[in-house]
């Protein structure tokens, strides 16, 4: 042991490189510890989840939306049999009357041939639909929904030609709107209950992780730095490991949606797929869920930073 | 430098720990704090570098009254004071290099301006050739060093060692002395807390003897 007082030494040698160290001085709060991963993967989880529901959530929402519309889009008239009338003829009298209508696109008596196709699975094949007193049904395209008064078009319907009847689904549409709002009532309601779920175990992670520091941050308190540098120190750490966990947990659920709109996608043609389609559109979900599951992640790593900071305060508060 | 004058502290509603304590630490000084363990030293030295404030009397640290401080002036203060731990508090994560840089770190300095000082404090306590070490692997007085270097690299006004001696052997514990003797002649004041009254002998100095929370100078 040298016995010169190294301060008196420091006067009178410039500073110089000198010594073994040539690397940047390791981080103040250690990159990889055992609770900090433990933490990751919590908030890589919980993340994970929000962005599924998230997922489900906007599915459910952009399929019920597209429900409404596509059959708020067409309307059916039936002409029934009358007797005396000839049934075709007023068809296509109705026919010509629907196209005629402003805000229609197109109006088109479904075939013979057609008809028999919806009725065989009741009636089987292989019958002579001719002799069956069978409704006519004509189907009317709308261009633009706003624009045509149905009310006024039912009346003309029911006045001008024997035995029509027009039906704008309504009831339908109505139910299936219900229907479908509370899915996404139910549906934003889990959101909100995932996101109590994910904050709330975040919060309780981060504590955890913290825990393990608490020698560090009162070092760094004993050693002079102001409790602003310690929070910052642990908030950059923390929010590292929380965008970290987001990430991979918003990625994971985008791979899963990617690939569920893959295997859908590829059977579509199966009536199976032809259910799911129904239902779910094309199985994809929109900018609006992979744009929330970036949010999410972020959101996710926010806390994390936020919660650090918070319990290094709450640490110093309780040694000073 | 620091003035307590009828001091008395307790925890809670507890009896009191520390009672009547006055003395002064001067500049330059050189001073043991002993006394029987339980008898209040740490609790003394918490005390001395503002981790606790008193519920009774006077503390003035370099001319401030601790009561009236705003926390915000007590990072700055608490760079004057430095401080070795009886249990070192080493981050273990961190090479002895960096351990000892940390309060210099902590002012937002870059290693370059400071890479040598440090350098040239390690090799003054002997801890030239562990520069690149991580505590783990530090024997007890290698470690006892680090925390020493540690608190000595911001060059404060006045040292604090709690029972720096209490985990080496007696020859090392005799070349600490010496490196505290050696640091308060150079101008910095040093207090020692410690019950070994070995270590004491060795070197004649003024004791702060703390008995059942009272304490007792002897010039």
């Amino acid at each position: 042991m040298s016995e010169t007082h190294p301060q008196r030494e420091r006067a009178a040698t410039p500073a110089r490189r000198q010594g073994p160290r040539a690397t940047p001085p390791g981080p103040i709060v250690p990159a990889g510890s055992i609770a900090g991963r433990s933490l990751t993967i919590v908030v890589a989880i919980m993340s994970f989840l929000a962005c599924l529901t998230l997922g489900a959530v906007t599915l459910v929402r952009d399929a019920s939306l597209d429900w409404q519309s596509d059959i708020v889009r067409e309307i059916t008239i039936q002409v029934r049999p009358v007797d005396g009338i000839d049934t075709d003829a007023e068809a296509q009298k109705a026919t010509d009357l629907a196209a005629r209508t402003p805000g229609v696109a197109s109006a088109r008596p479904l075939s013979a041939w057609e008809n028999a196709q919806l009725l065989e699975p009741w009636l089987g094949s292989g019958l002579d639909m001719s002799d069956l007193p069978i409704p006519r049904l004509i189907v009317v395209e709308l261009a633009n929904p706003d624009a045509v008064d149905l009310t006024a078009l039912s009346a003309r319907l029911t006045k001008e030609i024997k035995g029509a009847s027009l039906d704008d689904h309504r009831t339908w549409t109505d139910r299936l709107k219900a229907m479908a709002n509370a899915t996404v009532i139910i549906g934003f309601s889990i959101l909100a209950l995932v996101f109590v779920a994910t904050v709330l175990s975040v919060v309780f992670a981060t504590r955890g992780a913290m825990s393990s520091n608490r020698d560090i941050v009162s070092v760094l308190h004993y050693v002079g730095a102001e409790a602003g540098f310690i929070a910052h120190e642990f908030q950059r750490h923390f929010l590292i490991l929380g965008l970290k966990g987001g990430l991979w947990g918003a990625a994971g659920a985008t791979l899963m949606f990617l690939m569920l709109s893959f295997l859908f996608g590829r059977s579509i043609a199966t009536p199976e797929g032809d259910q799911v389609s129904a239902l779910f559109g094309r199985f994809a979900i929109g900018p609006t869920g992979y744009v929330g599951a970036l949010g999410i992640a972020i959101l996710i790593a926010l806390m994390t930073a936020i919660t650090s900071r918070l319990t290094v305060f709450r640490h110093l508060a309780s040694i000073e | 430098m620091i003035r307590f004058e009828n001091v008395g502290l307790r925890y809670g509603m507890g009896a009191e720990v520390l009672r009547d304590l006055s003395f002064q630490i001067a500049p330059r000084s050189f001073q043991f704090l002993t006394g029987p363990s339980g008898a209040g030293k740490s609790t003394l030295l918490r005390l001395l570098f503002l981790s606790l404030r008193p519920t009774r009397g006077l503390i003035s640290i370099f001319d401030r009254d601790v009561a009236t401080l705003p926390k915000s002036d007590l990072p700055a203060l608490r760079r004057r004071i430095g401080v070795v731990f009886q249990d070192f508090r080493l981050l273990d994560h961190l090479t002895t290099f960096e351990n000892v840089a940390l309060p210099l770190r902590v002012l937002g300095r870059e290693e370059a301006t400071y890479r040598a000082d440090v350098i040239e404090l390690l090799k003054w306590v002997g801890l030239g050739d562990r520069v690149q070490a991580l505590p783990p692997i530090l024997s007890g007085g290698e470690k006892q060093r680090a925390a020493i270097a540690r608190a000595l690299i911001g060059q404060p006004e006045i040292l604090l060692a709690d029972e720096p001696t209490g985990n080496v052997d007696p020859p090392l514990a005799k070349r600490l002395l010496r490196l505290f003797v050696e640091l308060n002649r150079l101008g910095t004041s040093v207090v020692i807390a410690t019950h070994d009254i070995g270590l004491m002998n060795q070197f004649d100095a003024r004791r702060l003897v703390l008995h059942e929370g009272r304490l007792s100078v002897y010039e």
